[in-house]
């Protein structure tokens, strides 16, 4: 009961509090993940050989390595649209009043709550061959025989770009939010046109909420395994399908145990890379 | 002349961004609208626009029991592992939110990175211990492993309504007499209560959508609706997905509009 130190005991918790979380974790998802990497660190199926195989198997085989390139650069692409696409939504977000506020926010939120099977099929029913695109083209006269756009590059990026978008956008909407509207007012009244000052004044500023954005974004769009596989199809192959046949029809677990680590650590690397940069871009915005 | 000159730049700016602003915005809200429109379709195929209307999809979708058994699974994993997620994850929360100590932000740092990291990686890392420990898979390993993936929206959300509790309100509650645990029933909890809420209404919605983990932690017994919906949809297109996805959309819809009444869903995640 102590003077001094009973004011901070009664505004902050026991550490002892986290600890059944902390070991659920470290039962459930440290163990597994160890484990996963034990496996990758064996030869054979039996796991009795130690050794570094599985990796250079993968490094070594060019399939293998044109699906982490293609899985890598689909990421890169979707982060792109939704950043070119988001950007503005986040923009307008701040110019409008509460109640069209409101609206854009529910129409971002709900797809992100709504099933991403369901998400995906909306594609499938949009980009197919009697589907809404081609329907409309033909109607018009523009296109005799219908489009392929279903199994495509294209498709498989159009679609997650609309799944992850809300990863985007709401980062952005609040980085804006952020940004002080004064700075805008005085970039135009010393001169500056709205183009410059959107590129030299509030892209700048908002860069902390872009590379949150980008890092959401990516990160998600690589792993998104059922939009990839319905919407790309049998012949594009991208990191997460190549784990589960490798896993469930292939049952080669120690392969699939490598291709999980190399995936996880290329994660990794581009959410510090991301968080590399958005550190240095705080610094930046704070100057 | 240079006003003139400004005002014009100032419109075609203005105008490009609401442009793109407002075509992104139909992107996102389009495709839920065109599957809605073609679940009422009285044909068999996925045309649009359909050739007439009818609620024969639908009706069909009453004596669909696979769907039916997956969905029921479904749910009764989200909701189970919603609630553990909520009792690990709202004391986890607590424990770390104020403490500025490095064990307090590595702690924060394990329990968000199931977010980051690949899930699918995690379901066949989970598969292999379940299968080492000889516990074959069942709705208790997909609670586990749907509450590793969950449990980080409930520890965020917490963590966010704790930061923005005034720290005075616990001293002069304690100055007043009042024990920690009262303290924490009456002044905290209901304080952070939509925080909790918030956080568990979007852990149950990520289980129930739940694929890379189900993947592996699943087997004939233990239908998952999304796994039999994504199976239904590589054979051959069902119809009765897309009344099924109808069904989905609308319950969606109806439940965020509660959740925006009970905790402003919209501005805790723009904050």
């Amino acid at each position: 009961m102590g003077a001094a130190p009973a004011s901070r005991d009664v505004t902050s918790y026991g550490m002892g509090l986290a600890a059944p979380l902390a070991l659920f974790f470290l039962f459930f998802f440290v163990a597994p993940l160890l484990q996963l990497l034990w496996l990758s660190l064996h030869n054979d199926t039996a796991a009795l050989h130690w050794g570094l195989g599985q990796y250079l198997h993968f490094l070594t085989d060019p399939f293998s390595l044109s699906v982490l390139g293609s899985t890598l650069l689909l990421g890169a692409e979707v982060t792109a649209v939704c950043l070119v696409l988001g950007f503005p939504i986040a923009w307008l977000y701040q110019r409008v009043g509460p109640r069209l506020q409101t609206i854009i926010i529910l129409i971002v939120l709900l797809p992100l709550l709504t099933s991403v099977v369901v998400r995906t099929f909306a594609w499938i029913v949009i980009l197919g061959r009697q589907g809404i695109i081609n329907a409309t083209l033909q109607s018009l006269g523009i296109i005799d025989t219908p489009l392929k756009l279903l199994y495509t590059q294209f498709g498989v990026v159009i679609a997650l770009a609309q799944v992850q978008m809300p990863l985007m956008t709401l980062p952005l909407i609040t980085a804006l939010g952020r940004i002080d509207p004064n700075l805008d007012d005085a970039s135009c009244s010393l001169g500056a046109g709205s183009w410059r000052t959107f590129f030299r004044i509030v892209l700048p500023l908002s860069l902390p909420g872009v590379i949150a954005g980008c890092t959401l974004t990516y990160a998600a769009a690589i792993t998104a395994f059922i939009t990839q596989s319905l919407i790309g199809g049998g012949q594009m192959l991208f990191m997460p399908m190549y784990l589960y046949q490798q896993a469930s029809t292939l049952q080669n677990w120690p392969f699939a145990s490598a291709i999980s680590i190399i995936f996880l650590l290329a994660v990794l690397a581009v959410v510090s890379v991301f968080t590399t940069l958005g550190r240095l871009s705080r610094g930046y915005g704070g100057a | 002349m240079a006003g003139r000159k400004r005002t014009l730049e100032a419109f075609s700016f203005e105008l490009v961004m609401t442009v793109i602003a407002i075509i992104a915005l139909i992107i996102i809200i389009a495709p839920s609208l065109v599957v809605l429109i073609v679940s009422f379709t009285s044909g068999f195929s996925l045309r649009f626009p359909p050739p007439g209307y009818s609620l024969r999809w639908y009706a069909e979708l009453w004596d669909a029991w696979q769907l039916h058994f997956a969905a029921k699974n479904s749910l009764v994993v989200a909701l189970w592992a919603t609630g553990l997620s909520v009792v690990l994850g709202v004391a986890a929360a607590l424990a770390i939110s104020r403490s500025p100590t490095l064990s307090a932000r590595l702690l924060d740092s394990l329990f968000m990175s199931p977010l980051v990291l690949p899930a699918l990686a995690f379901g066949l890392a989970a598969l292999m211990l379940f299968s080492l420990v000889g516990m074959p898979v069942s709705l208790l390993t997909l609670v586990i492993g749907h509450t590793v993936v969950c449990v980080p929206y409930v520890v965020r959300n917490t963590v966010a309504a704790l930061a923005q509790l005034e720290p005075t309100l616990l001293e002069s509650s304690a100055v007043l007499g009042a024990s920690r645990l009262y303290t924490f029933r009456r002044i905290v909890l209901p304080l952070i209560r939509p925080g909790i809420i918030a956080g568990a209404f979007i852990a149950f919605m990520s289980s129930f959508d739940n694929v890379p983990v189900s993947l592996f932690l699943r087997d004939a017994a233990t239908d998952m609706l999304p796994i039999r919906m994504w199976q239904d949809l590589e054979g051959k297109l069902d119809v009765t997905i897309a009344a099924l996805s109808g069904v989905l959309i609308i319950a969606t819809v109806a439940m965020v509009a509660v959740m925006e009444r009970v905790t402003g869903l919209s501005r805790r995640l723009t904050n």
